[in-house]
């Protein structure tokens, strides 16, 4: 059995700031977007629509590559690299 | 406002190559890391062609933290249950200076760091800068949280993503088109049994891509390099291409999907994984390299977008460094005649044309075009297997002749307008 994405998070090192260093614009995720890139291109897979159907993003086990980001043809995501002593830290990569 | 003469955004290969000429030659310089260690944010495949770069620093290079010297070069073509490989060992990969080296980057930028901070520079770690500032066109120093910092010359190498540049106005924001996404596994395996696996002498290491069907036909394909006592195993993927998939493959499924396969499941066998990691890699070749330098500041490395997937060789930190060493270089004459403005630092450009950073680019210009060909990634690895399949296949029925078993696959796979059209779109490369 493939190891599950949690559990290969599990594996990092993540200090976790208060404040998340991605906010989604849910507005435009509901109106604009109906090719939900986010969700397809995140090697984390942190984005997921709750009961609501609103788009979320677990961005405390973000691996801060930037691609949701960079591929978020509605610019609906506010992304900045967490905050200095905070997010991942590799040891090994 | 405090000042320094030179601030270096970005404690990675360029900044830190940067920083460690400016410091040996008495400049000023402070580094800003915004991880808890340099390498802390930094994920590579992972190999860096140090032959390319042993002239700059030479002394450096001597006792870096890198894992094994790469002896064995394997490509493994996949399509239909099928594997074809090429592989190539050379004593030359390896006589006495290894052209490349497998590396982590955690362990490297550390050292180097260590290197910089002995020459007299300063390397700040947990500092995230939020703003380059300008003033009349000018970059004139940093700003990180509530602190500003002013600077003659401000060395930009933030990395791929371009948040303070693009932010700043002097490169573009990162274009999906452009870039592919990385990410990967760190596998912990015991030394001998990775030296078994590849076939290698102690000490030595394997460098694997494999293309075809690992990335659903995808641009991209998966690597594989053997460290010291772990395999770095991953996939890349274009951007373009995952975005606009429509049939619910979700990019770190590719990775399980792959580590699965009848092919890989016995290089993994046995290890543990220990890491998993992902960035962002610039793909666009020399036609998207911004403009790189004006009045106060250079870009270097990823920012630069100086990185070639030439898809067997795959390059980024040697011309990471060499832009960091010419950046250094550059703003040494600029201090030496005083004058900082754009105008003062243009010997950086000037530099990196003369050099084989933006020649191999050239050279390599007409690559990412080639690599939008989806048939690169389905048709010939696909073609290539059947082929050879074809030849090493013995059932009940009377064999035909290897040649004419060869010539029949070639006819059906390669002789077709669509072939012609493919080879004549890669004649430049």
């Amino acid at each position: 059995m493939p190891m599950k994405i949690d559990a290969k998070l599990g594996l990092d090192v993540f200090k976790l700031d208060k404040e998340p260093h991605i906010v989604i614009d849910t507005e435009v995720c509901a109106k604009v977007c109906k090719d939900e890139a986010c969700v397809y291109v995140c090697p984390a897979d942190l984005y997921e629509r709750d009961d609501q159907g609103r788009m979320t993003v677990n961005w405390e086990g973000g691996l801060e590559c930037g691609t949701c980001m960079i591929c978020c043809a509605h610019r609906a995501l506010s992304w900045q690299y967490p905050r200095g002593q905070f997010g991942v830290q590799y040891r090994m990569s | 406002m405090e000042s320094v003469e030179c601030i270096v955004v970005g404690g990675g290969l360029a900044g830190l190559s940067a920083a460690y000429g400016l410091a040996q030659a008495g400049v000023e310089v402070m580094v800003l890391e915004r991880g808890d260690y340099s390498g802390a944010k930094n994920v590579t495949g992972g190999r860096l062609y140090v032959k390319p770069i042993r002239r700059f620093y030479p002394e450096l290079w001597e006792e870096a933290p890198f894992e094994r010297p790469i002896a064995r070069e394997l490509v493994t073509m996949m399509s239909g249950g099928r594997q074809t490989t090429i592989e190539i060992a050379s004593e030359r990969f390896t006589a006495e200076q290894p052209q490349s080296y497998s590396v982590v980057r955690a362990k490297l930028d550390q050292y180097l760091a260590d290197k910089v901070t002995e020459a007299g520079a300063m390397v700040v770690p947990n500092m995230k800068v939020d703003e380059l500032l300008r003033k009349e066109g000018r970059i004139i120093g940093i700003r990180a949280g509530d602190d500003e910092i002013g600077a003659q010359v401000v060395v930009v190498a933030e990395g791929v993503l371009r948040l303070l540049s693009s932010e700043a106005g002097l490169a573009p924001e990162p274009q999906a088109k452009h870039h592919a996404l990385g990410y990967k596994e760190i596998i912990e395996l015991p030394q001998g049994v990775i030296e078994d696996r590849w076939h290698l002498n102690p000490g030595e290491g394997a460098a694997q891509l494999f293309m075809g069907e690992c990335t659903r036909g995808m641009m991209g394909g998966a690597f594989l390099y053997t460290n010291r006592d772990s395999i770095s195993l991953g996939m890349v993927v274009g951007m373009e291409d995952i975005r606009s998939r429509r049939d619910g493959t979700e990019s770190w499924q590719l990775l399980d999907e792959f580590k699965e396969l009848p092919a890989v499941r016995p290089l993994v066998a046995g290890g543990t994984v220990a890491e998993y990691s992902a960035h962002a890699i610039p793909e666009g070749g020399i036609s998207q390299v911004p403009k790189l330098f004006g009045d106060g500041y250079v870009v270097a490395g990823d920012t630069a977008g100086l990185s070639l997937n030439a898809m067997i060789t795959v390059r980024g930190m040697d011309f990471a460094i060499a832009s960091g060493y010419f950046a250094a270089e550059a703003v040494k004459a600029a201090k030496a005649a005083g004058d900082f403005s754009a105008a003062g630092l243009a010997s950086y450009e000037q530099a990196l044309r003369d050099s084989f950073v933006l020649k191999d680019l050239e050279t390599a210009r007409a690559i990412p075009g080639v690599m939008e060909n989806p048939r690169l990634f389905t048709h010939y690895p696909d073609a290539v297997g059947r082929l050879l399949e074809s030849i090493w296949t013995v059932d009940d029925e009377p064999q035909a002749g290897h040649v004419k078993k060869a010539w029949k696959a070639a006819r059906r796979d390669f002789m077709s307008l669509a072939t012609v059209k493919d080879a004549w779109s890669m004649r430049k490369i």
